[in-house]
């Protein structure tokens, strides 16, 4: 029982520190495409892989206690700021196990921006085609942001990185 | 245009429709039944029918399909009157889809009439992949509607067949917009945003087949204040009451109906079912009755044949048949199911119980009743339904409001009711158990005493 939940928090907990929700959510899509065990169902939004479920597991944790969020006001919207409590960090310790590689993965990943996580994130949700034309979807979903060839090949370069720590 | 298809399309048509009868420069995309026709619908009246693009889909037998997949799943175990279909609600998603481009949107420059078309076929198809008892099913197999709906549009299907005629890119184009990657981000709003045709037909559908009094809200209006900008389509801001109507009604029916604690109880059962004969066909038990429908999605090679050949019949006939199997666990949870035996429950708090919940998993197995199937954790984020929150930057979009300047305001900083309502708090648990065992006499009677009295506190 409550396993998911724990998962949550013990990935937040490896993060040490999470910012912004846009973050996390990208975090967790791209551990789950790197086949760690997240069951959260992720659809494709404006700004990327989505999960309404995660929101949901989230602001559940924050309510029990086992997370901190912290708001910051930004002038004209919001940023959240989590953490593991330290009731979740005993919550979290009835998973037994994890995987060895999750802590590498998520240092990876926190150390990027919440912009690069929505490209990295937006080409492993088009992973099915091929590379010319994930970065053709990239452009026709996100064509406000301007991804620049340079952001692009880092994206791949990243994912590549990523792979190597993956499950498989 | 796709003059050029026409002569091909002629060939492959198995509509008794006679396509000479458009003359040379009418298109498949364009034609038109020679007279409108009209579905009786209890929620929007009538919906009207005129393309005949959207009368073939219709026809289609991927489409028929979902007359036999209910809109609620398990909610009729509770509101008897909830036996209304995805079919219904597709339809009704396309009539208002169809009721926005025709009657609101037209003429107006944001609007673009090119994508008329595909916003009508995606509308009646957003629906399409939806399986049987639709998100317990995916719950167990670990399957996504909405990867089948794609699969369905793009597979060897007759709904393939009938989008294919209408231009070769034609299927992949409908498929994006109810993937949500399509490239107008106006269009894929009028079916899946914070204010969309898909939540605005099944909120008054469902309460019009519940029977409640609450979940109705003035969508005529609603219609008429819609704004087509580039992104998204947004309220004029003169008709955000109407909005605040809605938003109450998508709050209301959130906790009256989609998160009923009885209608959560047999979902649930109905999972746990699901899970037990997975469970025992991959330890190789041997099933009275060969669960043939099944055994793909046991050994999960699944392909889109039997996926479409489940429905809710089909679920129920074998819950039938299982309430015979000499597994106790599996005819005992389908009898549960069919008879409506269901579990009781009682509120958790799992920030102070988590370790009662340990202890009381412990007590179960020492009474000899597995907890994996008789002592579930229901919390809502279990739920496929929400309400709606403003959220952070780029989180996902919220209702925006156009003000008299031509700016945007995102809805709860303008609506006190709104704002009141989204701050509050959303989540909930609930652990539900087999109450009639645990009252049982016999074998390890303090036992089972003892657990119900923790339960109940």
């Amino acid at each position: 029982m409550l396993e998911e939940h724990a998962k949550v928090v013990q990935f937040v907990s490896l993060a040490g520190q999470v910012t912004g929700r846009k973050k996390l959510q990208k975090m967790v899509y791209i551990a789950k495409k790197m086949q760690f065990p997240f069951q959260e169902k992720y659809q494709f939004h404006i700004y990327g892989p989505y999960s309404e479920e995660l929101t949901l597991r989230i602001e559940e944790l924050c309510n029990m206690g086992f997370l901190s969020e912290e708001k910051e006001d930004k002038g004209s919207y919001v940023q959240y700021r989590y953490a593991v409590t330290d009731e979740g960090t005993s919550f979290s310790s009835m998973l037994s196990k994890q995987c060895d590689k999750l802590p590498t993965v998520i240092e990876l990943m926190n150390d990027k921006s919440a912009r690069f996580l929505e490209l990295v994130s937006t080409l492993l949700y088009f992973d099915e085609l091929s590379k010319e034309e994930r970065i053709e979807k990239v452009h026709v979903v996100k064509g406000k942001l301007n991804f620049t060839e340079e952001e692009m090949s880092d994206a791949f370069e990243f994912i590549a990185q990523l792979e190597q720590q993956s499950i498989n | 245009m796709t003059i050029l298809n026409i002569s091909k399309s002629h060939i492959y048509s198995t509509e008794k429709y006679d396509h000479r009868k458009w003359g040379a420069f009418m298109s498949y995309a364009t034609a038109k039944l020679e007279e409108e026709k009209v579905f009786k619908d209890p929620v929007h009246r009538y919906v009207h029918v005129r393309d005949q693009v959207i009368w073939d889909l219709v026809g289609t037998r991927e489409f028929q399909r979902l007359r036999r997949i209910k809109q609620l799943g398990t909610t009729y175990l509770v509101f008897h009157g909830a036996e209304h279909s995805r079919f219904n609600h597709s339809l009704g998603v396309y009539e208002i889809v169809r009721r926005m481009v025709d009657d609101v949107f037209k003429g107006r420059p944001e609007w673009d009439e090119s994508e008329r078309l595909v916003v009508l076929c995606a509308a009646l198809l957003h629906d399409l992949g939806h399986g049987p008892f639709s998100h317990a099913f995916e719950h167990v197999f670990d399957l996504d509607h909405e990867e089948y709906t794609r699969h369905i549009i793009m597979g060897d299907t007759e709904v393939n067949e009938v989008l294919r005629r209408v231009a070769s890119d034609f299927p992949q184009k409908v498929s994006n917009v109810i993937a949500k990657t399509y490239v107008n981000k106006q269009v894929v709003s009028m079916i899946s945003s914070q204010i969309d045709a898909d939540r605005m037909d099944y909120l008054q559908r469902d309460a019009y087949y519940t029977g409640v009094s609450y979940g109705h809200f003035d969508m005529e209006r609603i219609l008429r204040v819609m704004r087509p900008r580039e992104d998204q389509v947004v309220i004029k801001s003169s008709g955000m009451h109407a909005i605040e109507d809605y938003i109450m009604s998508r709050y209301q029916m959130y906790w009256q109906v989609y998160f009923h604690p009885v209608s959560r109880s047999a979902e649930v059962i109905l999972t746990k079912i699901l899970h037990r004969a997975k469970a025992l066909s991959e330890k190789g038990y041997t099933f009275l009755h060969e669960p043939t429908h099944f055994r793909a999605f046991f050994v999960g090679e699944i392909k889109l044949e039997d996926y479409l050949a489940l429905d809710e019949s089909i679920l129920l006939t074998y819950f039938q048949l299982w309430m015979q199997e000499t597994d106790p666990i599996l005819s005992d949870l389908s009898r549960r199911f069919v008879n409506r035996k269901l579990f009781n429950y009682v509120e958790i708090d799992p920030a102070k119980d988590y370790q009662k919940l340990r202890e009381l998993e412990e007590l179960f197995r020492k009474a000899g009743i597995d907890p994996t199937y008789y002592l579930v954790l229901d919390s809502s984020s279990d739920l496929p339904y929400d309400f709606y929150r403003p959220g952070e930057e780029e989180e996902r979009l919220p209702i925006h409001l156009l003000m008299p300047n031509d700016e945007i305001r995102e809805l709860s900083r303008s609506s006190d009711v709104v704002d009141a309502i989204s701050g509050k708090r959303r989540t909930d648990h609930k652990l539900y158990f087999p109450e009639d065992i645990l009252q049982e006499s016999g074998k390890k009677k303090l036992l089972r005493k003892q657990i119900l009295d923790i339960l109940k506190g």
